[in-house]
């Protein structure tokens, strides 16, 4: 299975790589928008600032490739800020347009303490996960949740996670092992 | 709220876990890859390294730190000790870490705080604050910084700081419990997450810290034994503290 991992100054890269090979699989880091069409699943990591991150899809022409891949029907996963770039836009740094893959946008936090960071089991999952995030999606496409909050997001070939399986140890792997499974079924 | 985390933190001089090291499993227990990796599988939510000697290279050896952990351990991670910049970060982080932890760099120049998280965002930015006697200290504690914990404490998190890791300098290596009443003031002045350290002896004091604070910190308790670490989650959750279940 040839899983490409998009590399665009944003990403917690490494752990998500490190994360793949602990289950078998050696992703391509791909930084130009043909290697991301050519993978089997695209995984769109992120962590920083929603419009730097986005300037940096830009900048390499990845906007458009995630968007004709989700056209396709080609499986990408999203990542926190991922998930959020996936989005039809964000509010952070003063409102920024995402790649409109699924509906809804990220909003700030505005409960509890800010940045959310730790561990928190996702519902109807039932495993806890590590999130560490400012920012969350709401959207229709919500299909699992934490604390009411979105975790996770699909729509169509898109599934956005809030959390960082790359980071949840056991139960991180275990869903990262599935979401492989899952994508290598459909292909 | 996310789940109370237990954060074991582990000393690094020269590449090597510093302080006696007790669990009889491990092959190297110097190693901060091998005793990292034993705390995770002991239940750990997370791993502080801080690099505690002032060596001439401390960013290559705190990236090296980073990239061995990294590549043996699949929980979050922090680094701590040298890094005066956002390029020492980056090259953390990069090397798989998840956050950085500052704290004299950032006395000395506090725009440090929004420099990193401008551009590594908040959530990979912790200020580690010292205090003894109601005053906040640099250097490893050896100077005073002229603050009160409180006012710094909400400056970092107008910064743009993610979480506040404050020690009690009062209470380290103590065993007689977390400095409580300073630990209630900061739960009032900041709405960030803050990591309780100093002064462990026991579950009650963890317990009575993870009331006030988000995160507890764990050294001396430990004896550097992933051993104690697993029984002490277990004395916790008899405490009713609501800890991940690891499995």
């Amino acid at each position: 299975m040839r899983v490409a991992v998009a590399l665009y100054g944003a990403g917690n890269v490494r752990s998500v790589e490190l994360a793949l090979r602990r289950l078998g699989v050696e992703p391509a880091l791909a930084e130009e928008p043909e290697a991301l069409l050519a993978a089997d699943l695209v995984v769109l990591p992120g962590v920083g600032s929603a419009a730097s991150a986005m300037a940096g899809l830009r900048e390499r022409g990845l906007d458009t490739a995630l968007c004709e891949r989700a056209s396709a029907g080609r499986p990408i996963l999203g990542i926190c800020l991922g998930l959020q770039l996936a989005l039809v836009e964000s509010e952070e740094d003063g409102g920024v347009a995402g790649l409109g893959l699924v509906p809804g946008r990220a909003v700030r936090l505005r409960e509890g303490r800010v940045p959310r960071i730790g561990w928190a089991a996702v519902d109807p999952d039932g495993e806890a996960y590590w999130f560490a995030h400012s920012y969350a999606a709401e959207s229709p496409a919500t299909t699992a949740t934490s604390e009411g909050l979105a975790a996770i997001v699909e729509e169509g070939p898109f599934v956005g996670v809030q959390f960082h399986p790359e980071k949840s140890g056991a139960a991180g792997s275990r869903f990262l092992g599935r979401h492989l499974e899952r994508c290598l079924s459909r292909a | 709220m996310p789940l109370p985390r237990l954060i074991p933190c582990l000393d690094v001089a020269s590449g090597r876990v510093v302080k006696g090291v007790r669990f009889r499993r491990l092959r190297d227990a110097g190693d901060p890859v091998e005793l990292g990796a034993a705390y995770s599988d002991a239940g750990a939510d997370e791993l502080v390294f801080l690099d505690v000697a002032a060596t001439v290279d401390r960013r290559g050896t705190a990236v090296a730190v980073a990239a061995a952990v990294a590549e043996h351990v699949s929980i979050p991670f922090t680094v701590g000790g040298g890094i005066g910049s956002v390029a020492d970060a980056a090259a953390v982080l990069e090397a798989g870490a998840d956050k950085v932890s500052v704290n004299s760099a950032a006395l000395a120049r506090p725009a440090l705080v929004e420099e990193l998280a401008d551009v590594l965002g908040s959530q990979a930015v912790v200020v580690a604050i010292d205090t003894e006697d109601g005053r906040v200290r640099s250097h490893s504690a050896t100077r005073d910084a002229a603050r009160d914990p409180v006012v710094w404490a909400r400056e970092c998190e107008g910064r743009g700081a993610g979480e506040l890791l404050v020690t009690s300098i009062d209470r380290d290596g103590t065993r007689g419990g977390y400095d409580l009443e300073l630990l209630a003031r900061l739960r009032d002045a900041v709405s960030l997450p803050v990591i309780a350290s100093g002064g462990a002896g026991n579950a009650r004091h963890v317990a009575e810290a993870l009331e006030l604070s988000q995160a507890a910190l764990l050294a001396s308790i430990l004896h550097e034994s992933p051993e104690r670490l697993a029984s002490l989650r277990g004395e916790l959750r008899e405490l009713g503290v609501p800890l991940r279940d690891a499995a």
